[in-house]
C-alpha cells in the first residue's frame, strides 16, 4: 500500500524565493486524499481475506501521514527517508528497493496525488516489478487467485478487467468511505512497527527550472459587501434574460 | 526529433485527442518527423484521417486489438520501438494514456511527464510545462533522460498543419497472450435528470461543506429553472448521485447558466464545463482556478451570497 504526505492544495501556497521551489512555511501537510481511499480498500481486502497490510511513505517528514494509516488499520510501515522533489520515477524507483524482500499479493495506490497531480508512481512501480495492473479502479473483487476491478473511464463508462495475483491496482477516489481515526486506532499505532529503510537516490530525470503562477484569463470580479454582490449578480442575470 | 503520437479510439471513433498529438508533433520536430501509431482490429480508415496530419501512420492491427489492453498494446509498441526508434512519445493524458505512458517509459529506459500542456525542443533539450496543485501553480520541468513519454492534456493543440503522409501497414502482433482480460464496458447510469440538457445548472464543489447544505444549491436551482450538479469531490462523498458529475468522468454540459460554488475548478471538471455560455463562480479563495474560466467571479463564502441571493430572487419573482 502506497501513500504520501502530500500538501493541501487549500492553503495558500507560495512559490520560494529562487523561483523553483515551494515555500514549505505555508504549506500544510495530510495524506494523499486518493491514498485514503486506498488505505481503506486494502483495510477491507485485509478484513474479508486476512492477510497483512503494510503501508511505505516516500519522504523525510512522512511519519505523520504513515502513523495516521496504521492508527486506521495498517499492521506496520516502511518509511523511505528521502525528498525525491518533483520526479516521480524517483520515487516509484526507491520503493522498489524498499520493498525488495516483501512478499506481496497486491500493491494499491492512489490514482494521483493531490499536489503534483502526475499519476505516475504506481503504473512507474509496476512496470519496475513487471506487475500485471489497472488504474482508477473503482471496484475491487478478490476471487481465487485473481481480481476482478471496475475502470473509470471517460464519460461515465466503465470497463471490468480481471488480473491474476500478484498485481498493481491505482485507487480512483470515491470508491468507498474512509473509515475516521479512533483513539483506540491512534493508541494501537504507537505500538505498531515503523521501520525505516535507507536507499540512494537515482539519477533525475525530470529537473524543476521554474515554477509560476499560470497566466489565465482572470474573470471579471465582483467587489463589495454581500448585499452589493448580489444586486451585481441579479444585474447580470436580468441583462442574460435568465430571469 | 522523431515523435511518435500513440492514436486513441474506443467504440469506434477516433478520439480527437490523436489529432491534437499530431499538431504538437508537427510544431516540435523540427528537421524531423511526426509519426502515428494506430493500433487496433480494421482501423484502415482511421490510418487515412491521420495520415493528413502526420509524415508517417503506423497500422498495427490484430483482432485481438480490437478493445484496448495495456499488455497487449505496451507489448506492440515496444515490438515497433525497438525498430523506428523514438525521441519523444506523445500519448493523450486519458485512462489509456495514463496506464501506457508510464510503463512504456520504463521498458524504454527513458523519462515521462503527464498531463502536459506546452513542450519545448531547442538544440535537442525538452522542457515542458505542466500545472501542478490542480491548477493553481505551474512548472517547467527539463526532462534529462530520452526518449521521453509526454501524456497531453485535451483541447489544448486544437490546430495544425496538413501534412500528408504515407501510411505503413506493419505484420506486428502481440508476442503474448495478456494478463490482465477485458471482460466488458459498462455504460453510465442514467438518472432521473440528464443534467447535459439543462439550461441552468448550479454546481457544487467541496466547499459546500456537508451533504446537508445542497438542499440550499436545490432552492437556488428551484428558482432559477435549472438543476444541481456538482464536481467530482461531492459526488465521491454521496451526496448527489453519479449522473450530477460534471467533468471527463462524468458530463460535459454546455447550459446558459453555470452557477459553481465552492468548486475550486481543476481541469478534470472544467474540460466539462468551459463551454458553458455564462459562468459565474463563487469561491472562498481568490486564488482558485475556476476564476480562470468563469465570466464572473466573486471571492466571498457562498453561505453568505447563496442565502441572499435566494432571498432577492424570491422577492423579484414575488
Amino acid at each position: 500500500m502506497l501513500v504520501k504526505h502530500a500538501a493541501s492544495t487549500e492553503a495558500e501556497i507560495r512559490i520560494g524565493t529562487d523561483g523553483k521551489s515551494l515555500d514549505t512555511r505555508g504549506l500544510e501537510f495530510e495524506i494523499n486524499d486518493w491514498d485514503r481511499y486506498a488505505v481503506e480498500e486494502a483495510l477491507r481486502i485485509k478484513e474479508a481475506h486476512g492477510g497483512e497490510v503494510v503501508v511505505v511513505g516516500v519522504g523525510i517528514d512522512c511519519d505523520p501521514t504513515l502513523r495516521k494509516c496504521l492508527a486506521m488499520g495498517a499492521d506496520r510501515a516502511i518509511k523511505v527517508p528521502i525528498d525525491t522533489g518533483m520526479d516521480p520515477y524517483l520515487t516509484a524507483k526507491a520503493i522498489k528497493e524498499a520493498i525488495k524482500g516483501e512478499k506481496f499479493d497486491l500493491i494499491l495506490a492512489g490514482v494521483m496525488s493531490q499536489d503534483l497531480n502526475y499519476s505516475l508512481v504506481g503504473v512507474l512501480l509496476a512496470a519496475m516489478l513487471d506487475l500485471p495492473f489497472a488504474t482508477a479502479v473503482t471496484s475491487v473483487k478478490i476471487e481465487d487467485g485473481k481480481v476482478r476491478v471496475l475502470r473509470e473511464l471517460e464519460g461515465g463508462y466503465q470497463e471490468e478487467d480481471v488480473l491474476p495475483l500478484p498485481c498493481l491496482l491505482t485507487v480512483q477516489s470515491g470508491i468507498n468511505e474512509p473509515r475516521y481515526v479512533s483513539i483506540m486506532g491512534i493508541k494501537r499505532a504507537r505500538t505498531k512497527e515503523l521501520r525505516e529503510v535507507k536507499v540512494t537516490l537515482g539519477e533525475p530525470t525530470l529537473v524543476v527550472e521554474r515554477i509560476y503562477h499560470p497566466p489565465i484569463k482572470k474573470a471579471e470580479m465582483l467587489e463589495g459587501d454581500a448585499p452589493k454582490i448580489v444586486d451585481q449578480l441579479i444585474e447580470i442575470l436580468k441583462s442574460r434574460g435568465l430571469i | 526529433m522523431r515523435v511518435f503520437a500513440i492514436a486513441e479510439h474506443r467504440f469506434g471513433e477516433l478520439n480527437s485527442i490523436s489529432f491534437e498529438l499530431l499538431h504538437l508533433a508537427n510544431s516540435i520536430k523540427g528537421s524531423g518527423t511526426s509519426e502515428a501509431v494506430i493500433i487496433g482490429r480494421n482501423v484502415a480508415g482511421f490510418a487515412r484521417e491521420l495520415v493528413r496530419h502526420a509524415d508517417k501512420v503506423w497500422v498495427i492491427s490484430d483482432e485481438s486489438l480490437e478493445n484496448y489492453n495495456p499488455d497487449l498494446y505496451i507489448d506492440v509498441l515496444l515490438q515497433l520501438f525497438r525498430i523506428e526508434t523514438p525521441d519523444i512519445v506523445l500519448i493523450g493524458h486519458t485512462s489509456q494514456g495514463c496506464e501506457l505512458a508510464p510503463y512504456l517509459a520504463v521498458k524504454l529506459g527513458g523519462s515521462v511527464a503527464t498531463d502536459v500542456v506546452g513542450v519545448n525542443v531547442s538544440n535537442d533539450a525538452v522542457t515542458v510545462s505542466r500545472y501542478i496543485f490542480q491548477g493553481k501553480l505551474m512548472v517547467d520541468l527539463k526532462i534529462t533522460k530520452l526518449p521521453c513519454v509526454l501524456t497531453i492534456r485535451q483541447g489544448v493543440f486544437k490546430e495544425g498543419p496538413e501534412v500528408n503522409g504515407e501510411v505503413i501497414n506493419t505484420d506486428i502482433k502481440p508476442s503474448r497472450s495478456p494478463a490482465r482480460s477485458f471482460v466488458k464496458f459498462i455504460k453510465p447510469e442514467v438518472g432521473e435528470v440528464d443534467i447535459s440538457q439543462a439550461d441552468v445548472i448550479v454546481a457544487v464543489g467541496r466547499g459546500i461543506g456537508d451533504a446537508s447544505n445542497i438542499k440550499l444549491a436545490e432552492e437556488l436551482a428551484q428558482i432559477l429553472g435549472g438543476v444541481v450538479a456538482g464536481s467530482r469531490p461531492v459526488i465521491d462523498s454521496g451526496w448527489l448521485p453519479k449522473d450530477r458529475q460534471v467533468g471527463i468522468s462524468g458530463k460535459t454540459v454546455k447550459p446558459k447558466l453555470y452557477l459553481a460554488l465552492g468548486i475550486s475548478g481543476a481541469f478534470q471538471h472544467v474540460i466539462g464545463m468551459k463551454d458553458s455560455d455564462l459562468i459565474i463562480a463563487v469561491n472562498k479563495d481568490p486564488e482558485a482556478p475556476i476564476f480562470g474560466v468563469a465570466h464572473y467571479g466573486i471571492a466571498s463564502d457562498l453561505f453568505e451570497i447563496v442565502p441572499l441571493l435566494i432571498k432577492k430572487l424570491k422577492e423579484i419573482r414575488g
